[in-house]
């Protein structure tokens, strides 16, 4: 067993793992973060997707001892208090979900790609950025739909903010 | 997932030192493929040594026409470097559509490489830009280095550090990918430097990535992709499993290489 000590959400979480311990289940299992879903077993579902230093990371395919020291940010640490995030608002507002088992991965995915693409996004990029997020329900057009409506608000506040 | 000792490394030497000592050991790169493999028991090392802390494995740096990687730089990193796009953009575009984001964000370009995966991406471009392998111990011109299906010419302590290799005048990669893994169902590389064609195919071989004489014959007289519109290359020695058989794959890579062709011209 080792001690792992890393960042998540903002706080300084510590505690004790199996070298084989991965990420996704340090989340759910130690922390109690169950929102962060485990999909497959074959890393392709990225149910289980968050950010780790700011990136979109399957944290079903990396050990909890690789996140040592990092900042991990999961679903729960989007929202800033009680309003919810945009990308968040824009799921809601246009019927991104329907499940919703997807969802906590798509939604770490959806932020990561709109802050990669300060610039927008085009509703094929949006598709091929979502290569690495399955949903069983919604057929995909009202996530990306979601997503698009999503960059556009965060686009026009950092530019109204610049 | 049988249970493994976890070891960080800070430096090259460090990281040598530490699978020298452990019992079966292996390099942890992104680990995009190798945490999988583990946890289905295709894979059941030791201990792992964890390289993605190594500063020295992180640089990109280019000097005139030449071009070095360094071995922990992830695909998304390559995709995203201006100074690959203005140099060589058929390898920021290949990195570009490696597996998905996430996977962009932590698999590297030498674990992709000591993998050898057959259908990866990575060495279909190594062999066609003939690039040098640079690695703890030496450094192996890429025509040696894939030796088979998962196979290469890395010793067991042996850590690959760099890959470097000078920009051609014009490249391109065409990839057909398979639909659910996004691995090359077949993947042409074609680069041409000072009038030599090299094209290499990933995805395809029964035997991991090779050159394609038929690609490099006819681009040598007429790099465009018209010159390969009546070209067969033959089905021998190509695979056949169960997403596609050896004929569509010998039709495969010429589409492919015409898209490479395209792209290296446009
Ligand atoms: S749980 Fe499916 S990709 Fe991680
Ligand atoms: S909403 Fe059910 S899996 Fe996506």
């Amino acid at each position: 067993m080792t001690d792992v000590t890393m960042t998540v959400n903002g706080k300084t979480v510590s505690g004790t793992v199996e070298g084989r311990t991965l990420l996704v289940q340090f989340l759910r299992d130690n922390l109690g973060l169950t929102g962060t879903h485990v999909g497959c077993e074959t890393s392709q579902c990225g149910a289980c997707t968050v950010h780790m230093d700011g990136q979109s990371v399957k944290s079903c395919s990396m050990l909890a001892v690789q996140a040592e020291g990092a900042s991990i940010t999961t679903i729960e640490g989007l929202a800033k208090g009680e309003d919810l995030h945009p990308v968040q608002a824009a799921f809601k507002e246009h019927h991104g979900l329907q499940c919703g088992f997807c969802t906590p991965g798509m939604i770490m995915a959806a932020t990561d790609m709109i802050r990669r693409h300060p610039e927008g996004l085009d509703e094929k990029t949006v598709r091929e950025e979502l290569e690495g997020n399955i949903c069983r329900c919604t057929g995909y057009h009202n996530i990306v739909k979601a997503i698009m409506a999503a960059s556009e608000a965060m686009c026009s506040t950092a530019n109204k903010a610049a | 997932m049988y249970d493994v000792n976890y070891h960080r490394a800070g430096s090259i030497n460090e990281a040598l030192s530490l699978l020298e000592t452990a019992e079966d050991g292996k390099f942890l790169a992104g680990g995009q493929t190798l945490i999988p493999a583990m946890k289905t028991r295709l894979a059941a090392p030791s201990d792992l040594v964890d390289l993605r802390h190594v500063a020295e494995l992180k640089s990109i740096s280019i000097t005139d026409r030449e071009i070095t990687i360094g071995a922990g730089v992830t695909h998304a990193e390559v995709a995203a470097s201006s100074e690959i796009r203005s140099t060589c953009p058929a390898l920021s575009y290949l990195a570009s559509f490696i597996g998905d984001p996430q996977v962009r964000h932590m698999g590297t370009i030498g674990g992709s490489l000591a993998n050898n995966d057959p259908a990866a991406d990575y060495p279909a471009a190594m062999l066609a830009l003939a690039a040098t392998i640079i690695t703890s111990q030496r450094e192996i011109a890429a025509e040696d280095f894939f030796t088979g299906l998962f196979e290469t010419a890395l010793d067991d302590n042996e850590l690959i550090t760099a890959i470097r290799f000078e920009a051609p005048e014009k490249a391109g990669y065409g990839k057909f990918p398979n639909p659910a893994s996004r691995y090359a169902m077949t993947g042409v590389f074609i680069a041409r430097k000072r009038e030599t064609v090299r094209a290499a195919v990933t995805g395809a071989g029964d035997d991991g990535v090779f050159r394609c004489s038929e690609l490099e014959d006819a681009l040598s007289t007429d790099f465009s992709a018209s010159a390969l519109d009546s070209l067969t290359v033959p089905a021998e020695n190509l695979m056949t499993d169960i997403h596609a058989s050896a004929d569509y794959r010998a039709s495969l890579i010429v589409a492919m290489a015409k898209r490479a062709v395209t792209m290296a011209n446009g």
